[in-house]
């Protein structure tokens, strides 16, 4: 089954304002806004057979507003095809339905990006943060976040950033 | 049999106290099992037969922290391993020696993000740094022969 047939099929069920199917070299995009992801999910994982959320992961359009774009990584095991579907957020409200209800594998990879990027998941049962200390500040992988936490240090500089650096001395 | 038969014939050696306990210490450092990243690779085959760390009387590491003299940093600290490290540190017995095995250890090496601990010295103290990504088991070796010098120098009114 080629992606023409299912978009096809995905055009009839949820064409109408629902959610733009969008084709890319064979690779089917479903753009859905936040009110209705869970409608769509649904309908896939139980009419289409989409059974198995590969991934759920989130990207960082900064500086575009709306900003985050969350994508759900489907995949139809008896059917073999794969899919993807795409929320996009504002930086002013990011928050979403859990999808945990649906694909149990979610919880972990909510937390992930909750941990990571700190879009909030509403419905989620566990929404601690999963892969860094429990008393870390701020969500590294935002853009506004410094890709290096140190000064480089270089025969010119190496005094100056040595005297600021915090030795233990015990 | 007394240690007079065993020397035979050598008389009387006379020595300071200071040099007879730090060569001791030099000599059977046991250095914690602990490795954190791809240089700990590096650390299993210096203990292992072709480099032979045995030589030097450092062939037993130690699982426990409680037993051991020396804490071999090998590899990258990652800032939720941190007080890990500095909690194992703490139940050392004194006196104690850290290595900062490989750049990760040494400065954070190619790591300079908000995960890692940039250069363990940070946490713990650090008396020897070995350069390197990762460094070779001579490297290492030399590393330790270095802290062995170290210790042998040791002032009487530093011991611990
Ligand atoms: S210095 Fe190199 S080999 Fe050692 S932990 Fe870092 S990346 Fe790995």
């Amino acid at each position: 089954m080629g992606a023409n047939e299912l978009t096809q099929a995905l055009r009839e069920a949820l064409g109408d304002g629902i959610a733009d199917v969008v084709v890319f070299r064979d690779e089917v995009t479903l753009n859905v806004p936040r009110e209705r992801v869970i409608e769509v999910l649904t309908h896939l994982r139980d009419v289409q057979q989409f059974n198995m959320l590969t991934d759920e992961t989130c990207v960082d359009y900064y500086p575009r507003e709306p900003r985050f774009g969350i994508l759900y990584q489907l995949y139809s095991i008896p059917r073999n095809i794969r899919v993807r579907v795409k929320v996009m957020l504002s930086e002013y409200d990011a928050s979403l339905p859990t999808a945990t209800g649906l694909y149990r594998n979610a919880n972990w990879l909510e937390r992930e990006i909750y941990d990571l990027f700190g879009i909030r998941f509403e419905g989620h049962p566990d929404l601690r943060r999963i892969l860094l200390p429990p008393d870390w500040q701020g969500h590294p992988l935002r853009k506004e976040v410094p890709v290096t936490v140190e000064e480089n240090a270089f025969t010119f500089n190496r005094e100056r950033v040595d005297a600021e650096k915090p030795y233990a001395t015990e | 049999m007394g240690l007079e038969q065993k020397l035979g014939d050598m008389g009387i050696v006379t020595t300071s106290l200071e040099k007879a306990v730090n060569w001791a210490r030099s000599n059977a450092i046991w250095p914690m099992l602990f490795g954190l990243a791809c240089c700990a690779i590096e650390m299993m085959s210096t203990q292992a037969s072709r480099y032979d760390l045995s030589r030097f009387g450092m062939e037993l590491m130690r699982a426990s922290p409680r037993q051991s003299d020396l804490m071999i940093v090998a590899g990258r600290v990652s800032r939720k391993m941190a007080p890990v490290l500095r909690n194992l540190y703490d139940q050392m017995p004194d006196p104690k020696w850290v290595i900062a095995m490989g750049d990760c250890a040494s400065c954070g090496g190619v790591f300079n993000n908000y995960a890692i601990v940039q250069g363990v010295d940070e946490i713990v103290p650090v008396d020897v740094y070995v350069a390197g990504c990762p460094p070779r088991p001579e490297t290492l070796i030399d590393g330790i022969m270095k802290l062995q010098e170290k210790i042998k120098h040791e002032p009487l009114k530093k011991w611990q």
